[in-house]
Formats: structure tokens, C-alpha cells, sequence
């Protein structure tokens, strides 16, 4: 085929050039180059698929932190419901961010406690309020509704922070899995209660125990040795060993009976 | 990935106004920014790099440039702001930072050109029906070829014989004299023929190796 060129006229040959030139003008950029653009700019998020104790999820993140967690199904479903909901376009990456999806690993299976930044741009500060401290509870713990709006300074307000974390946008991360119900009842879940039961499960805080407990009507362990009381998943409690571990229906009983409430779970106003 | 069907059936929408929308909504129309000049930006990246790994990283940080420089300005600004000759200054720019970074990285590493991507595709072409194969080989012999002229002649050359732009609209992205433009295109044009004529005088196995050499 190199002949044709020997045989072709320089004048010819010119206009080749020219020709093969502006030919290269056409390209087609690569599909990632918009969702990169998107994102880096913050108009985006990306999202990708981890698995968890409850199944595989997709997490979202953005310039802002993570944003959404969503059971993994179909891709074009999330993609529209992050939208509608966000009112921004998610595009999946095949390789998520590293040190982030370590995070997230080792926050999922408590084996770590990075910090982990989270986009709560589209919440009411009190729904803000009420996912800051569930945040706090630790892995293998659970808080009655009332401890929440207690410690958020509405303790009136049980039932919104009930529907403040029914919204929570990341699930999980968030963990208001922890948050029960001061009867027992494990509660409703914003992946639904059967989820909710498998991650206390799988976190070491069998819902079965805590429903006992309930039904026995105790909802606060106290220590002989040190007079004080906590809830019954406090690590603090959960190291008391059975001979020193006593059991308190209510606050009052606890208080009566001489003990403080402990200063790390704090299942009481200090007084 | 989800897109409304008007986007959809229409990909690169009229962008006579965009301007103007930009400086009304930033955030809602820099999407529609992006999809309107990707193509023509990474082509643009892909032929002052010779890479596409490269073209894609300019592309890419050319939109994040424009995004906070429109952000920055004022909406007048932004109004009156000739999109396609600015966006082609911007991705030069980058390109222009990152080309002297990557010399003095290569200096002090091994000396080595690497420039993967330029004749890679030569390989899968080999496959294809003649015709297609001949022009496709051509194109990636005068890409290579582009990609290794010095880089004052290589940009006016793209600006003008590529892009398609007159020496005035070059000159103005390039903030250089009209006649800087031409000289160095002219001599870009040169050292093609040069280099093609040599080609196709001396090669029959399609390397591109030595023209790149002669950087």
C-alpha cells in the first residue's frame, strides 16, 4: 500500500495532508470524562457497590462527603432516585475512592472508627442534630428514641427523631439501626426491619436479647462495686460480670437504690 | 446513567446562548457546557498530547478550570465571554503546565520518550478492510507525526489545520502576533512533508519510531 504514495502527485499529496489533518479533529471523549468533570466540580456524585452484612448497598459520594447508601439493585432505579431526591446526577466509577471504601469497611464491620465526612446538605438542622448523635453510638450498642431527643436538648420530640432517622440518607454509616424502642421493639428502619435486625445481629446486639431484657422489664444494668447505672449495651455495663450486675426497671429505682447514672452512656441527666 | 430523552435525542444542544445561561446558572448549565464541548476538547487535548490517557487528564481539568473561572467571574463577564476560542485557551494552558512537568520528570528519570497511545492503534487497524485500514494508518501516522513536532509549531499547526480556526482566531488564543501564528504553522506544515515524504521513502513497516526521535 505504500506504493500508492510513490505513485501520487506532490500537489495531490498536499491536499492529503490537509485532508488527513482535519480528519483528526474528530474524537470522541471517553464516557468517564463527563462524570469525572461532574464530580470533581461537585455537580456529581459517584457511587459504587460494597457489600455489608445485609447485602451488597451502593454508596454515593461527593466533593461533600457521602451522601447516600441504598440497598444495590438496579442502576438506572438509584440513578433516578438520587436525582429526584438530591436534585443531582450519581454516575457509577468501577474503582471507588480507596481510602474511602476502606472507611467505610472498617466502620461497617467496627474494626475502625476513622471519621468519615457525610453530606447532610439537604436536612432540617434538627434531623441534622439527630443523625450527629446517633453517630455517636458505638458499634455493638443501641439507644432507646428518648436518649436522642434528650441528648439533643428536645426531649419532647421522640417522635420526630423517630422520622428523622427513618430519613436518614445514609443508613449504615449513620447507624440509627442502633436507635430502638424503649419497649423492646426493635422499631421500624430506613432499609426496613428485618435489615435493622441482621445488622444488630451481626454488630453482637441480638435484637432477641434486647426484646427479652425488655419484656423482663429491665432497662438500665447497674455494678455493685461502683454504684452506677447504664444501659444494658454499655460497654461499661456489658463488662460488669454477673456476680456485681444488678437490674433496674427505671431510672427512679436506679436513683433510689443509690447509683448515678454513668457519665459515658449516659442513660440519665447527671444530677 | 440516566439523561432526559431531549438530551438524549439531541446531544449537543444549541450553544448559541450558553454563554448567556451560564452567567443566569452556572450550576444547572455546566452540564449542558460539558456534553456541548467534550469531544472537540479532548480531540483538541489528544492531538497537543499525542496521549490519550494525557488528552482525558487535560479535558478533564480544562472543564474543572472553566468551572471555577466562571464561577469567579462576574455575570457580565461571563456573558460576554466567547466560549469556544476561551475553553480551547484553557485546555492549552493545562496542557502547556503539564507538558513541562512531564519534560523535566522524563529528564530525571531515564530520558526515555513514552508516549504510549500514539501507535498503538496501528495493530487493531491491521484487521480492518483495506480502505479503512489505509486511512486509519494514515491518520495515526500523521497523529504521530503531529504529536512529535516541536511544540510551538505542533500548536499552531492543530489550531490552524486541525481545529480549523483563521490566524486570527489562533492568534487570539494563543495571545500571540498573527504573524508568529503563520510562521510557526508554516514550519509545522514543513516539517510534515518532510517527515512524510522520508516515510514513505524509506519505511515499509509503519514505525513511527523514528520520526518521534527526532524530537
Amino acid at each position: 500500500m505504500d506504493l500508492k504514495f510513490h505513485e501520487t502527485h506532490p500537489i495531490k499529496e498536499m491536499r492529503e495532508m490537509a485532508q488527513g489533518l482535519s480528519d483528526l479533529r474528530t474524537a470522541t471523549a471517553p464516557h468517564a470524562l463527563l462524570p469525572a468533570v461532574l464530580v470533581r466540580v461537585g455537580l456529581g456524585d459517584a457511587y459504587w457497590r460494597m457489600e455489608t452484612p445485609i447485602g451488597p448497598i451502593f454508596v454515593a459520594a461527593g466533593n461533600e462527603g457521602v451522601s447516600a447508601v441504598m440497598p444495590a439493585g438496579d442502576e438506572t432505579a438509584f440513578e433516578q432516585t438520587f436525582r429526584a431526591r438530591f436534585g443531582r446526577p450519581a454516575y457509577p466509577v468501577a474503582v471507588p475512592p480507596p481510602a474511602l471504601a476502606r472507611t467505610i469497611t472498617g466502620r461497617l464491620d467496627g474494626s475502625a472508627r476513622s471519621p468519615l465526612r457525610f453530606d447532610l446538605r439537604g436536612l432540617s438542622e434538627f434531623e441534622q442534630a439527630v443523625l450527629r448523635k446517633a453517630l455517636e453510638i458505638p458499634h455493638g450498642e443501641v439507644r432507646p428514641y428518648g436518649w436522642i431527643s434528650r441528648e439533643i436538648g428536645r426531649p419532647g420530640a421522640v417522635r420526630a427523631v423517630g422520622t428523622a432517622l427513618g430519613h436518614n440518607p445514609v443508613p449504615l454509616l449513620i447507624p440509627c439501626h442502633r436507635v430502638v424502642r424503649i419497649d423492646g421493639k426493635i422499631g421500624d428502619y430506613a432499609l426496613g426491619p428485618d435489615a435493622k435486625r441482621a445488622m444488630l445481629a451481626a454488630e453482637g446486639t441480638p435484637p432477641a436479647e434486647i426484646e427479652r431484657r425488655a419484656r423482663a422489664g429491665v432497662r438500665f444494668h447497674g455494678s455493685d462495686t461502683t454504684k452506677i447505672f447504664c444501659f444494658p449495651t454499655c460497654r461499661h455495663a456489658r463488662r460488669t460480670t454477673a456476680r456485681h450486675l444488678v437490674s433496674f426497671p427505671s431510672e427512679t429505682a436506679a436513683r433510689a437504690a443509690g447509683y448515678r447514672p454513668c457519665l459515658v452512656c449516659r442513660p440519665a441527666l447527671a444530677s | 446513567m440516566m439523561r432526559t430523552t431531549a438530551e438524549e435525542a439531541t446531544p449537543v444542544r444549541n450553544v448559541d446562548d450558553l454563554a448567556e445561561r451560564l452567567a443566569a446558572d452556572l450550576d444547572g448549565c455546566f452540564e449542558t457546557l460539558v456534553r456541548a464541548y467534550q469531544d472537540r476538547l479532548y480531540a483538541f487535548a489528544l492531538r497537543l498530547s499525542g496521549s490519550a490517557p494525557d488528552a482525558e487528564e487535560i479535558a478533564q481539568d480544562a472543564f474543572v478550570r472553566a468551572y471555577r473561572a466562571l464561577g469567579s467571574y462576574p455575570a457580565d463577564r461571563v456573558r460576554a465571554l466567547a466560549l469556544r476560542p476561551w475553553l480551547y485557551r484553557i485546555t492549552l494552558n493545562v496542557a502547556r503546565n503539564r507538558g513541562r512537568g512531564r519534560r523535566l520528570r522524563l529528564v530525571s528519570l531515564t530520558g526515555d520518550d513514552d508516549r504510549p497511545g500514539v501507535a498503538e492503534p496501528v495493530a487493531a487497524a491491521r484487521d480492518r478492510p483495506e480502505s479503512v485500514f489505509e486511512r486509519t494508518e494514515r491518520g495515526n501516522e500523521l497523529a504521530a507525526l503531529v504529536a512529535a513536532l516541536p511544540t510551538r509549531h505542533r500548536t499552531a499547526v492543530v489550531l490552524r489545520h486541525v481545529e480549523g480556526m483563521s490566524y486570527r482566531e489562533a492568534a487570539a488564543v494563543l495571545d500571540q502576533p498573527i504573524g508568529t501564528v503563520k510562521a510557526n504553522a508554516h514550519r509545522g506544515i514543513r516539517s510534515l512533508r518532510a517527515a512524510l515524504t522520508r516515510t514513505h521513502d524509506h519505511d515499509h513497516d509503519h514505525s513511527v519510531a523514528h520520526t518521534s526521535e527526532s524530537r
